[in-house]
């Protein structure tokens, strides 16, 4: 075997140099690969250019270089002035800020709006940053406390009375109602053929109302008594703190463990009474702004504000209707959902403002703004319902038995188990349905609201500020802010989404 | 000292109990009474409340106003329609003028989002951007932002008539909205509508006719230069035969505004045009996450079985990338349809403008009509639902799931 010469090589000379491969990084290697790789592809590199330049370069163009800075009225940003073909107005916005951000809200009551804004940006701002602590305690700030605040601090007014009163007074009329329902009932048995029948509903009817009438007696008494003292709003709110604390004892169990729900609900009435004792609600509060002379960004943040912190209750409940196995709820939910999903905000708009004053007693009339909070409040609720219900499905089956079996009751897995994971899980949808409502309250200015939008297109009218320019440098404006929100929204819920999806990256 | 087996619990009670009060028993009857109590009273005080509102207003309750005369105009009506005629026929007007621009927009918002979201994903870095640009900048302002924009600022900003916008002297753009010609109908028409007709159910034939032999037999069928015939050739071999199906009338310029042709208002196209391009942005996204919700793997066993990549994305990717689109893609006809309402904003004739809009304030019957109004909407997207739910069902079946 070794006889055999094995064939060798041994290169004499150097081999000749290869030319460098070519690059595949860096920013000559990713032009080569991602914009002119292919014929096509130069193409389509050409065409994304020309569409960038001819529309960057002109909106550039007409809101820096064009624009026109500073100027008194239309004649500054009219062409034969400036001496060139006129962009963006600028003026005209610094003219209209004030309108575009409070409507007609008079100006010496305006630290009112910055300081709820204020209040309402300290409260969010720690509620977005998943890092920081005490999310429960902030989050009952901001959905209970500051809407509450934000009210007597922007509409104005105070009290006259407190809870026993407010307490008292609903019962009143309920029992009124029903005590009505009996009477027409009765009326109706006069001349009917199934006059028994009805007469005997009418007086089965009023006698509930008489037993309720007399259930109610100890609290419309102590209602009537403080409303004869001097200080009625002070004596209602000991005798509520009192009461509410006695009850929130009595749950909290008793002697064994219930201080601590005494604590917390002590807490919170002397917080309230630090409130009102500020904002001087018992001697009337502030000077009242009637909403129609709110306006701007205002409306549109305390329309979305206002949407944000009652629909997602309302569709909490309703998820958790449409889920239940009790029949009527769950009909009832569903038929619910269903018929505000399927028709415009508009048309709801229109049914707020046009059909519900039908609805309600003669001598009791809403406020334009209040309407269409309702309409958007139900509107957006039903569309968080079916949010909320996709994160219900997703949690395990195995959670809430596993709930039962530790001997928990429904309300307890339902709040302590379940609802924690599933609104974790849908917080992204969540926010996606609030940048559309943020995006649809834009409609109000539909039933005569002047909202950001509604503001804007009566600032067009203003024939002081009438140039060829206005209209686009307005949009342009206006467009920036609805952006700026909507994106920042957007962005926040993709942050949140990462976030979750964190342990399943790899 | 042996326990007898316990009786097991009549089934009857149970499923009775169960069907009444659901899990909870009788307590969830108990709270249904309770809720439906509370229901009736809610029930009663609206009813009770709007009786003595439309008393004190002097408004007759009922639907007998729609055969009252109207008394006003319409700037866009597809049936015939005066200022005598009665609120019914406003209501048709209004609802046909809904029908056509969510039509028109659902054309143009789809052909617009599948180019978009083609450029998303495209390789070519730079146009993915370009994409991604429109969509988020489009998504991110809202739609009556986008209707007022176009309508007030840039419709607004375009020439009056005598100085507007001619595209090869037939369609005239200006302030006023859109000429176009007018198609007449001349001696050919009929013949040339029959070929049309024929050809395209004669090319839906041969199309079944031709996956008939793929599934069955596995024969390739070339079937497309027949189609280019019967729907190209056919109908021109008419015109030749019994002459031009009908001719079009020329817009003409004369004194403030032009004579002739159809004009299309203002209205109408900024509203088609804000609506399409909204509605593109998401249906670009949907489309793109369907194509995406793909396995790259599919694409590879089309390639290693020798299918070119266009017939690989037409006969592999498309079909399973159409199950995730459809669903959310009917969804945004739907909201196309239901943002159309935005009209009333601009002044386009549709049902909410001219039917609860206009009727209400002369009529001030705002309990039926605006239930006829939300009733229309709510048909549209009950019966959409219902159309997906068969179709959900279908595809579930045709996956064997």
């Amino acid at each position: 075997m070794t006889d055999v010469a094995a064939p060798s090589f041994v290169r004499q000379e150097l081999a000749p140099e290869r030319p460098a491969p070519v690059r595949s990084t860096g920013f000559v290697g990713f032009v080569r690969a991602r914009l002119l790789n292919s014929p096509t592809n130069i193409l389509l590199t050409i065409v994304s250019l020309l569409l960038l330049w001819y529309s960057i370069v002109p909106a550039f163009k007409f809101l820096m270089v064009d624009a026109v800075w500073t100027g008194k009225d239309r004649s500054a940003c009219l062409a034969e002035n400036a001496g060139f073909s006129v962009g963006a107005c600028w003026p005209y916005i610094q003219a209209k800020l004030p309108q575009l951000i409070y409507g007609f809200y008079p100006e010496a009551e305006r630290w009112r709006v910055n300081l709820a804004l204020v209040l309402a940006a300290i409260l969010l701002l720690p509620l977005l940053v998943p890092r920081l602590p005490a999310k429960g305690l902030n989050a009952g700030l901001f959905f209970f406390a500051f809407p509450v605040i934000a009210f007597f601090l922007l509409h104005g007014g105070g009290i006259s009375g407190f809870g026993v009163s407010w307490t008292a007074g609903l019962l009143r009329l309920f029992d009124d109602s029903i005590a009505g329902a009996g009477e027409v009932l009765l009326d109706l048995g006069k001349g009917s053929a199934i006059g028994p029948l009805l007469w005997l509903i009418g007086k089965f009817i009023m006698l509930i109302g008489a037993a309720i009438s007399w259930l109610i007696l100890p609290l419309t008494w102590l209602s009537d008594r403080i409303h004869g003292t001097g200080a009625s709003v002070w004596v209602d709110f000991a005798v509520t703190t009192v009461v509410v604390s006695l009850i929130a004892f009595m749950l909290g169990g008793g002697v064994r463990s219930g201080w601590r729900a005494v604590g917390w609900s002590i807490a919170t009435f002397v917080a309230i009474a630090i409130v009102i004792k500020l904002m001087g609600l018992d001697r009337g509060g502030l000077p009242i702004v009637p909403t129609n002379l709110w306006g701007g960004l205002l409306v549109t943040l305390v329309v979305s504000v206002t949407g944000i912190v009652t629909s997602l209750p309302i569709g909490i409940a309703l998820a958790l209707a449409r889920r239940s196995t009790i029949p009527l709820i769950r009909i009832f939910s569903i038929a619910f959902i269903e018929f505000w999903r399927g028709v415009p905000l508009i048309t709801v708009l229109f049914f707020a403002t046009y059909m519900l004053p039908l609805f309600l007693p003669g001598n009791f009339s809403v406020d334009g703004l209040v309407r269409a909070l309702i309409g958007i409040a139900l509107f957006t609720g039903a569309y968080q319902a079916e949010n909320v219900r996709g994160g219900l499905a997703a949690i395990p089956r195995g959670q809430g038995e596993a709930a039962a079996a530790l001997g928990l009751s429904w309300w307890r897995t339902t709040s302590l188990i379940v609802l924690p994971q599933a609104l974790r899980h849908v917080i992204p949808s969540l926010v996606n349905s609030f940048i559309s409502l943020f995006k649809d309250t834009s409609l109000v200015s539909i039933v005569a609201l002047f909202d950001l939008l509604g503001s804007l297109r009566a600032s067009f009218s203003d024939p002081k500020w009438s140039t060829p320019s206005t209209l686009f440098t307005g949009f342009a404006f206006t467009g920036m802010i609805y952006f700026a929100f909507c994106f920042g929204m957007s962005r926040y819920s993709l942050f949140v989404e990462k976030r979750l999806n964190a342990h399943r990256r790899n | 000292m042996s326990t007898d087996a316990r009786k097991p619990p009549a089934q009857i009670a149970l499923r009775i109990r169960r069907a009444l009060g659901g899990k909870a028993g009788w307590n969830g009857v108990a709270v249904q009474l309770g809720f439906a109590a509370v229901l009736g009273w809610i029930g009663y005080e609206i009813i009770a409340n709007a009786r003595t509102n439309l008393e004190t207003q002097h408004i007759a309750a009922g639907f007998g106003f729609l055969r009252n005369n109207a008394g006003f105009d319409v700037n866009q009506t597809l049936i015939s329609y005066t200022g005598s005629d009665t609120f019914l026929r406003v209501f048709v007007v209004g609802l046909l003028n809904t029908l056509v621009v969510s039509l028109v927009g659902i054309i143009f918002a789809t052909a617009l989002g599948f180019v978009v979201a083609l450029c998303r994903l495209s390789p070519n870095w730079l146009l993915s951007r370009v994409g991604e640009i429109y969509v988020e900048i489009i998504r991110n302002l809202p739609l009556l932002f986008q209707i007022l924009f176009w309508y007030l600022a840039v419709l607004a900003a375009l020439p009056n008539p005598r100085a507007s916008i001619s595209l090869f002297g037939l369609v005239f753009v200006s302030n006023r909205g859109l000429v176009i010609p007018r198609p007449i109908g001349e001696a050919g028409f009929e013949p040339f509508l029959a070929a049309a007709a024929f050809g395209i159910l004669a090319s839906l034939a041969l199309r079944i006719q031709a996956r008939r032999a793929l599934f069955r037999e596995g024969r390739m069928i070339r079937i497309w230069p027949y189609v280019l015939g019967l729907l190209f050739a056919l109908p021109l071999l008419t015109m030749l035969v019994f002459g031009a199906p009908f001719a079009l009338e020329l817009p003409q310029l004369k004194g403030f505004n032009f004579a002739g042709g159809a004009r299309i208002i203002p209205e109408f196209v900024a509203l088609t045009l804000a609506l399409s391009i909204y509605t593109a942005a998401f249906i670009a996204e949907i489309v793109r996450a369907g194509i995406l919700s793909v396995h790259k793997g599919q694409m590879e066993a089309g390639s290693s079985l020798g299918l070119s990549r266009g017939t690989t994305l037409r006969l592999i990717v498309m079909p399973q990338a159409m199950r995730v689109i459809v669903p959310p893609l009917t969804n945004q006809y739907l909201n196309l349809t239901k943002n159309s309402s935005l009209a009333v904003a601009i002044g386009y004739p549709d049902l909410v403008s001219v039917f609860a809009g206009t009727s209400l304030s002369q009529t001030g019957q705002a309990i039926e009509i605006i239930a006829m109004t939300m009733g229309v909407y709510l048909a549209l997207s009950l019966a959409t639902s219902l159309v997906m739910n068969i179709y959900g069902a279908r595809l579930n079946r045709s996956l064997g799931a």
